[in-house]
């Protein structure tokens, strides 16, 4: 028996003489990098930082969601690269074999289309939760401008992507998407001419999709992301006007580790969720594109396009001495440029007086880009 | 009456820019611009005489150019202070309305003339009367009887359509139709002592419900078989030759099939002793062997190796059958629950095509070239089949999969939430003050 807890406390004390040793390892490679990186600086700022905890603290967590959505695609897209080839008589066919025959090929596939998917949803959310929260105010300004270029890049990602599989919705689709690009004035046809690389959508136009979507996406939106992480670890999370003026003090949260788990626990049901849709409901490849058949019926384009597409849809052929879908173009780039600009727009939230007007433009922006899809769903 | 006269006076300078163009110079010099037609005003002026000027609004001649004088001969120039008789001069030509005897002949003037025809349509074939000589209608229109068919009886007389003008006559859809009016009227046809429920057969049959169900033009009608201008039923020995203009590869199999010398001792019509003919139904397989509805059975007995022939024949026929839809159900349910099964569906494809050739060597009756055809197709639907199967054993392992990474995925957001509550509890958390 003496025997037994002798050898027992050897064991614990031989454990015990590993874990120290691997701790004194990780210290020497830690003090071998601070030596040679000074990041000290940067790690203790790291250490002390903080977020605000409140009534509204949840919103925080959709940006760290939609960057997790944003890993998936750069983690999926990298291995379909593997398979996928890019040419208008590969392109179905290469996308088919990576569906039947490359192990979990399908799955790649339906996680890489689900997760974008997901992406735009919660790029969604997260805009209009800072807006309706004003996070964007001094001295937000430029992560409110960046962050909207990046759901404008995400949405360019979409599009680009859509056409990649060669299929025939994709196809028509991208038709009549670039097709609406031409009525902008003057500069229209030379767009739509530059993004198909001819008059019609071909292969040329499959190409330029393809380095548009692998390319110069993802360098553009890699610079935007940089500097808007950046911005948001240096100038921390902004507290909403009502809870500046409803409430004393609040509490903060240390960022590492209490915040950082809650993002880690949100990205693991994230993960759980578009795991178990990607598997459900696989992403459908559908028919290969025929450039010669007739468009068929219920062309649309994805659905953060629709109330885009619905609005041009119902407007009359003229409204006063324009063409409908000319005014429908110009009224969406103009409300796309005022929402770059909103925090210069903006000034009594920068003052932190609350602007009800905010408040019920953004509700009925929501409520009329629900009702438009909804009746482009219908 | 008299409303109508604005319309018809303007109906009178219509038909007479066109019907005065004669036909020789309408080719080789301008014709006037404004002739005056003696025919046209005065049949318009009376109501019983009207409807042939009405009717040539619409038709090819007039289209191109023919006048009444063309045809009926006389002098539309003539008779225009109403002197009709100076218009309908024998002299000049005046045929009037010719005898019924003598339409082919009169029709045959222009459209026998393949130099004058070239001018209007080169491709127009210019053997219509003389096919007609050949037919049963012509043969009996020369013995003196004028029931039979003419020229005008299927295509019209004035007002006439080209026969790919939907609303013709003799276009494809409608010429069942056309040949019924006679050949359905068992009052009409009493004498012939022929059947006169041949349209009413076609119109159930396989082609009849093609061409007049779907509109499918590619179908036969009466004429495709029978033929139009030398129409006559096809004699024995040249049925082969009438169902192999479409079906092909039947007909060269029949021909190397032991039935080929067997049906010709018998004077037995070829295609049509299994198939029958007006009342042509779809094939079915169980025509083949030995069951309640096989045809082989109407002249073979049990003992017979014929009888033998068509048992294994038609064994070969429903296994492949059954293989492909075996192989579709399964992998039916296997697109069903969202599996990409694309190749599966390519070798059904396959199978299909083998199973239409078996269908099709049937005719030659050799049981091991059969066999051959049926055993490739057997191989393809079980490729299919096998696909399915995998297709459905990577559903179920997908199935596991999912239900195991949720699990995974689950005790993990739990281990993540029992510690983020034990951070929180051993975390002092500071304070801020807000306000000014």
């Amino acid at each position: 028996m003496v025997e037994r807890d002798k050898t027992l406390q050897k064991d614990r004390t031989g454990q015990g003489t590993a874990k120290s040793a691997l701790a004194n390892q990780a210290g020497r490679t830690a003090n071998w990098l601070l030596e040679r990186y000074h990041v000290q600086g940067i790690l203790d700022f790291m250490s002390h930082k903080t977020v605000p905890m409140h009534r509204h603290t949840i919103w925080y967590y959709l940006g760290g969601m939609t960057l997790f959505f944003f890993i998936v695609q750069i983690i999926t897209g990298m291995l379909l690269l593997f398979y996928y080839k890019p040419t208008a008589e590969t392109a179905f066919e290469s996308v088919q074999f990576l569906m039947t025959k490359v192990r979990f090929g399908w799955l790649i596939r339906s996680i890489h289309s689900w997760s974008a998917n997901l992406l735009i949803a919660t790029a969604f959310i997260h805009l209009f939760s800072v807006f309706f929260l004003r996070a964007y105010r001094k001295p937000r300004e430029l992560t409110w401008v960046s962050g909207v270029l990046m759901l404008f890049l995400a949405m360019g990602f979409g599009f680009s992507g859509y056409l990649l599989p060669w299929n025939e919705l994709a196809y028509f689709a991208t038709k009549v998407g670039t097709e609406i690009v031409r009525d902008v004035p003057l500069i229209g046809h030379t767009i739509m001419k530059l993004l198909r690389g001819g008059e019609d959508v071909t292969g040329a136009t499959l190409n330029r999709f393809f380095a548009i979507h692998v390319a110069i996406l993802p360098a553009t939106f890699f610079l935007l992301l940089g500097f808007h992480l950046f911005a948001v670890q240096l100038q921390g999370m902004s507290i909403p006007i009502s809870v500046e003026k409803s409430q004393k003090k609040i509490k903060l949260m240390p960022f590492f580790p209490n915040f950082l788990m809650r993002d880690l626990l949100g990205w693991t049901v994230a993960l759980g969720c578009l795991a178990a849709i990607a598997a459900l409901f696989p992403w459908e490849l559908g028919k290969k594109a025929d450039p010669f058949a007739p468009t068929p019926m219920g062309i649309r384009p994805e659905w953060y396009f629709l109330f885009m597409f619905q609005t041009l849809k119902i407007l009359p052929a003229k409204i006063w001495f324009l063409e409908g879908e000319l005014l429908g173009i110009l009224g969406f780039g103009l409300i796309g440029i005022l929402v770059i600009f909103v925090p210069f727009i903006d000034k009594a939230s920068s003052r932190g007086e609350l602007n009800r007007w905010g408040t019920i433009f953004g509700l009925i922006a929501i409520g009329y880009i629900l009702l438009m899809t909804g009746v482009a769903y219908m | 009456m008299r409303w109508m006269k604005p319309f018809l006076s303007v109906l009178v300078m219509t038909m007479s820019l066109v019907l005065t163009k004669p036909i020789l110079s309408q080719a080789q010099n301008p014709p006037p611009r404004e002739q005056p037609n003696s025919c046209v005003s005065c049949h318009l002026e009376d109501e019983d005489l009207a409807e042939p000027v009405k009717a040539m609004a619409n038709d090819i001649h007039a289209k191109n150019g023919l006048s009444c004088a063309d045809c009926h001969g006389g002098d539309p120039t003539a008779g225009l202070d109403g002197d009709a008789d100076a218009a309908m001069d024998p002299t000049k030509g005046y045929i009037g309305v010719p005898d019924r005897t003598e339409i082919p002949r009169f029709c045959g003037r222009c459209h026998s003339d393949p130099e004058y025809m070239r001018q209007y349509n080169p491709r127009l074939p210019t053997d219509q009367l003389n096919r007609y000589k050949t037919s049963i209608h012509g043969k009996r229109l020369a013995r003196g009887d004028e029931k039979v068919a003419t020229c005008v009886d299927c295509h019209g007389n004035h007002g006439i359509l080209k026969a790919n003008d939907s609303r013709s006559p003799v276009y494809a859809t409608n010429v069942p139709k056309t040949c019924a009016r006679c050949h359905a009227d068992s009052d009409y046809m009493a004498e012939y002592d022929i059947p006169t429920t041949q349209v009413e057969e076609y119109e159930n049959s396989v082609h009849g419900q093609a061409l007049l169900k779907r509109g499918d033009t590619a179908a036969p009608a009466c004429n495709d078989c029978h033929g139009n201008h030398g129409a006559a039923p096809p004699a024995v020995p040249s049925v082969m030759y009438v169902c192999g203009q479409c079906h092909v590869n039947n007909s060269e199999m029949f021909q190397e099939s032991p039935h080929k010398e067997a049906f010709a001792e018998q004077d037995l019509p070829e295609c049509e002793t299994c198939h029958g003919n007006h009342g042509i139904k779809h094939p079915k397989d169980e025509m083949l062997g030995v069951g309640p509805e096989s045809i082989c059975l109407e002249c073979h007995d049990e003992g017979e190796k014929a009888y033998e022939v068509a048992a294994k024949m038609y064994v070969d026929i429903d296994s492949l059958k059954t293989a492909i839809f075996r192989a579709d159900s399964l992998v039916k349910i296997a697109e069903t629950a969202g599996m990409e099964v694309v190749d599966a569906k390519f070798s059904i494809s396959d199978a299909r095509q083998f199973l239409i050739k078996s269908r099709t060597m049937i005719h030659k009756l050799s049981v091991e070239d059969l066999e051959k055809l049926s055993k490739e197709g057997m191989k393809k639907a079980m490729e299919a089949y096998a696909m399915g199967v995998a297709a459905l054993e990577e559903l179920q392992f997908r199935r596991k999969g999912l239900a195991l990474s949720t699990i995974f995925i689950i005790i993990l957001a739990i281990g993540l939430y029992l510690k983020i509550r034990e951070l929180d509890q051993k975390t002092q958390f500071q304070e801020m003050e807000l306000g000014d």
